[in-house]
């Protein structure tokens, strides 16, 4: 069964918004494209359209935590991040205010756009933020509580969604908890860490590995940053090797999270099943998973790999 | 409320004081921008002294009126008006100013620095910052004004452009931009670098109300800060013509004294002229 995330995003926002009076949205004319128009009508007082300008975006959303307020500023990952950074280092991460940036449209999956309008980067790059919690919701279930853990949260905060339809990883809400990521399923062979959108795909890599007597454990590492060190060390001494997985260049993103972490503190064999160094292109989300690599049986042959390594 | 209500001649005798403080703190640090600091002096004398609705011993309160320097490096400026007004302990001008563990950032730090309303530094920001505050004000129904000084090599930033049409097309008229036209900016003469002639017209052709003053004049930067508060449905720019370096002879419109500190000779005499 597949859901949309933006039609999360949708309800998410109508249902946070009257939880969470002092939440306004701001975005760059993106409304419509996010499918946030119901907000706008729902709660005229509260949206803020800034036109097509990012920057100004990013500006307007940190004055307004200045105020007291919680702004989500909601755009495609490349206009919310990507065009912005340095805004975003200099009036959100470094006066360290209250502010949400809230992404669709993370990694190839976003499809016919093409590569101009495909964010593989912007893990990587809002990882390198001092005072940012970084998100990723792995189905439309998981948006919506990890945009009430954000809007909890008191800090910036960036939310990565995909744009597209996502399989369901969750049938019911589960409580989200900011530093700490969820294990799906237990296993001692090898430890599958995925993120986003990828995360139904790991359990189907588990799947096919059970078929072959492999015992996989499968973690939905929705919080990259900070970054849940536990479950991940106690994963590499109990599987003593695993694969990261994530629709993102290889550079800097989740699996460079964990090595980061392992090469200091349990040095196992890692496997990375991401993007090459190299743009996408336009094409349906199915074709280019399958072209560049982000497909099941990649996420298969990636843990057999992993495991042999573990025995050399 | 610091609303001191000080007339004329102690508005002048206030922000020679201020002057004096800033090329304090620049020559014993031996580091910081003094000829943009000076250029901007009765603006901030003006605004914290005479206008601004402020508490420093509650640096925190939410109805005050804010302000936001876009133009960062002119921290000295902020930071001996806001010494003076008690903010913080006078001494920390020399002491902590451009120091390891100092309050006193080389460009002004929200979270360092009791009243400073917003961290800035990276210029073209601060105009985008002010239009959230001001949004901020409408929506929790207060009705503080957001003031931000702008230096005019600054203009050159799309970002301030950006701003300025949220400003207008949302009718942030609690917004009072002060733009410091001293003619000048990091390589040379602006007219020469980057010209943004015509100003007022760019400007009103956003849609500003626009008033345009000599930005060393009390009376004047008054009478405008005056008129922006009565006026209605518009942001107001008040484009201030100045002199960089403005106070100490030579050092005015000496590119120069953008960013060097002065040396012992320059100092003492700069002194003498501010006495």
């Amino acid at each position: 069964m597949k859901r949309s995330f933006r039609d999360a995003l949708r309800e998410s926002l109508l249902i946070l918004g009257q939880e969470y009076p002092a939440m306004v949205v701001v975005t760059p004319d993106l409304a419509k494209s996010l499918r946030i128009t119901d907000f706008k009508q729902t709660f005229p007082d509260r949206f803020i359209t800034v036109g097509v300008s990012e920057a100004d975006m990013i500006g307007v959303a940190a004055g307004l935590a200045t105020t007291g307020l919680i702004p989500v500023a909601a755009a495609f990952a490349m206009f919310a991040v990507e065009k912005p950074f340095e805004q975003i280092r200099n009036a959100i991460a470094y006066p360290n205010l209250n502010v949400k940036i809230v992404a669709t449209h993370g990694g190839i999956g976003v499809g016919p756009d093409g590569a101009t309008h495909q964010a593989i980067e912007d893990l990587a790059i809002m990882r390198t933020l001092p005072n940012f919690t970084v998100l990723v919701a792995a189905d439309a279930c998981e948006t919506k509580t990890a945009l009430k853990a954000a809007l909890e949260h008191k800090g910036p905060v960036y939310l990565r969604l995909g744009r597209d339809e996502a399989e369901v990883v969750y049938r019911e809400e589960k409580a989200f908890i900011i530093g700490q990521a969820d294990l799906l399923t237990n296993g001692n062979d090898v430890s599958i860490v995925a993120c986003g959108t990828m995360v139904a795909k790991a359990l189907q890599a588990a799947e096919e590995l059970r078929k072959v007597n492999l015992k996989a454990r499968v973690i939905n590492m929705h919080c990259l940053k900070p970054l849940d060190e536990a479950i991940l060390l106690q994963a590499a001494e109990e599987t003593g090797c695993l694969v990261t997985v994530e629709d993102h260049t290889r550079i800097g993103g989740l699996g460079g999270a964990v090595a980061e972490l392992l090469v200091r503190k349990c040095p196992v064999p890692v496997e990375q099943v991401a993007l090459d160094d190299q743009f996408g292109e336009s094409g349906e989300a199915e074709d280019l998973f399958q072209k560049y690599g982000l497909t099941v049986s990649r996420i298969v042959s990636a843990a057999q790999k992993v495991m042999l390594r573990k025995s050399m | 409320m610091a609303n001191n209500g000080l007339e004329i001649q102690q508005l002048q005798t206030k922000a020679r004081q201020i002057r004096r403080d800033i090329l304090e703190m620049v020559y014993r640090r031996q580091s910081g921008h003094l000829g943009g600091s000076f250029s901007i002096v009765e603006m901030l004398v003006a605004l914290y002294y005479k206008v601004m609705r402020i508490d420093p011993a509650d640096p925190g309160w939410e109805g005050r009126d804010r302000f936001i320097l876009s133009k960062g490096h002119c921290a000295p400026a902020l930071y001996a008006v806001l010494a003076d007004l008690g903010y913080f302990p006078k001494e920390y001008l020399t002491t902590s100013f451009r120091c390891v563990n100092g309050i006193l950032q080389g460009h002004p730090d929200l979270k360092k620095t009791p009243g400073v309303d917003m961290s800035s530094g990276s210029l073209g920001i601060g105009l985008s910052v002010a239009c959230g505050m001001a949004f901020g004000g409408r929506i929790k129904g207060q009705d503080f004004r957001v003031f931000v000084v702008i230096g005019d090599g600054e203009t050159n930033e799309g970002q301030i452009w950006e701003a300025a049409k949220t400003a207008a097309h949302h009718r942030l008229d609690k917004i009072t931009a002060l733009i410091d036209l001293n003619g000048l900016q990091n390589d040379g003469p602006t007219a020469q670098e980057m010209s943004m002639e015509p100003m007022a017209a760019k400007w009103r052709s956003f849609n500003w109300h626009v008033v345009e003053i000599d930005g060393h004049s009390f009376p004047q930067i008054l009478d405008a800060l005056n008129q922006a508060e009565q006026w209605a449905g518009q942001p107001t720019a008040i484009l201030c013509r100045t002199v960089k370096g403005k106070g100490v002879s030579f050092m005015e419109n000496q590119i120069k004294f953008h960013g060097t500190p002065p040396n012992d000779e320059e100092y003492q005499k700069a002194l003498v002229e501010l006495l």
